[in-house]
């Protein structure tokens, strides 16, 4: 079977599983209108101030439903005894991997077009406008997430404080790719276009491909168990 | 070994103080706050090295599975965080009297406490993983990730032209700070062989 074959399945085992039980999406979707309500009460109904934090607030959803939904993007391998399914399958594991992200991937993006609606309706974000950039700065900045994200989470899978560790291992790491993303979409949605942070954007893509090589090379590591 | 290294760890701080306090002049422009450079920049330059030590363990313990690179990379992720904690607190305390505040959110600063929390949770890994053996395998692939994350722009050169008295003071210092690290990374890798010992 080849590599690639290999990571399809396990992407199309996730996205079948997840298509029949709709577990995450169910609950990333009201999470993250719950997230919605909780800047709304805590900022206040101060329109200019939301506005000028509507980046901040738009990526600090991203990464909070994203800290949801990947911590348990390994949890029913582990929780079904599937964790061996996983080791004895043959090749590279590294092709594990990509499935799994291409997974989340797939999980995080949708969330993120879903609460971009719901920041359309909720906070006059005129998404319409902006969309192309917006969307290739989500791209950009979800993938470096994703890609991190996946591999901790494979690593925290097995840990009693699997819910602590996660984050706090995850945070960190996403510093730079969290800059970069929140100042792009700043440069967006100031109507400003993307001309003027292309250097944010190059640190995005060369933070993506550093991550999901890393991830690459060391997922063996992690899985070992 | 170790009890020539620590005199020698004695005398290098004596001289990087006796540099630091006695030999150096007063700074004209921020007067005796300034000395405070000659611990502040020696520990960051410590710490980075260290950091780098434990990129090159991870590297080494992921690829041979040797365990004395584990604790290598161990107890250098230790004297890490301990250097840049020290970095942090002389920058802050240096940054009270002359800039006004403690703490600013500008682009070195934060590296620096971006750096301090992701090893902080290098050594959590350790101590939440109770295997010992997928606890090294774990905190590797961590201090691989933390050191790749580290942007390029944080290594700011200092004042181009700075008097020799100046520059050869904290050349003392970081030579004794470094031999610091090394004395506490030997003795600390000393200690989990010996805690292993008695484990096994």
């Amino acid at each position: 079977m080849s590599y690639a074959r290999r990571a399809w399945i396990v992407l199309w085992k996730d996205a079948l599983a997840e298509r029949r039980s709709k577990e995450a999406l169910n609950a990333l979707f009201f999470f993250t209108l719950l997230l919605l309500f909780i800047f709304q009460f805590t900022l206040g109904g101060d329109r200019e101030r939301l506005t000028d934090a509507l980046p901040g607030l738009l990526w600090l959803g991203f990464v909070l439903s994203g800290l949801v939904g990947l911590g348990r993007a390994f949890l029913t391998e582990r929780d079904h005894d599937c964790w061996e399914g996983l080791l004895l399958s043959p090749g590279d594991k590294s092709a594990i991997y990509l499935g799994k992200l291409a997974g989340n991937l797939l999980l995080m993006l949708l969330v993120e077009a879903i609460m971009l609606v719901l920041f359309g309706v909720f906070f006059n974000l005129d998404v319409g406008r902006h969309l192309p950039a917006l969307a290739g700065v989500v791209v950009l900045g979800t993938v470096g997430f994703a890609a991190v994200g996946t591999l901790f989470a494979a690593m925290t899978a097995q840990v009693r404080a699997r819910e602590l560790l996660f984050p706090v291992l995850l945070l960190p790491v996403l510093v730079p790719v969290l800059l970069g993303s929140v100042k792009a979409t700043e440069a967006v949605l100031a109507g400003e276009g993307l001309g003027g942070v292309t250097h944010w954007l190059k640190l995005l893509a060369a933070a993506d491909t550093v991550y999901v090589a890393v991830g690459v090379l060391t997922f063996d590591a992690i899985l070992e168990g | 070994m170790t009890r020539t290294l620590g005199w020698l760890v004695v005398l290098a701080l004596v001289a990087g103080l006796v540099m630091g306090f006695l030999v150096a002049p007063r700074d004209a422009a921020q007067g005796n706050v300034q000395r405070i450079m000659y611990v502040h920049v020696p520990s960051v330059l410590v710490a980075y090295l260290a950091f780098a030590v434990v990129l090159l363990a991870s590297i080494v313990y992921l690829t041979t599975r040797r365990e004395s690179a584990d604790r290598i990379g161990h107890a250098s992720a230790e004297v890490g965080v301990l250097f840049t904690g020290i970095t942090i607190a002389s920058g802050a305390i240096w940054g009270k009297p002359t800039w006004g505040t403690w703490w600013t959110w500008d682009a070195r600063l934060t590296s620096v406490a971006v750096l301090f929390v992701m090893y902080l949770g290098y050594l959590l890994v350790r101590g939440m993983v109770d295997d010992r053996e997928r606890a090294a395998r774990y905190s590797a692939v961590v201090g691989i990730v933390a050191a790749l994350d580290q942007p390029p722009t944080m290594l700011k050169p200092g004042p181009s032209t700075m008097p020799g008295v100046f520059a050869a003071t904290l050349l003392v210092n970081l030579a004794a700070l470094a031999l610091v690290y090394v004395f506490l990374v030997t003795k600390r890798v000393a200690l989990l062989r010996r805690e292993e010992e008695a484990l096994a």
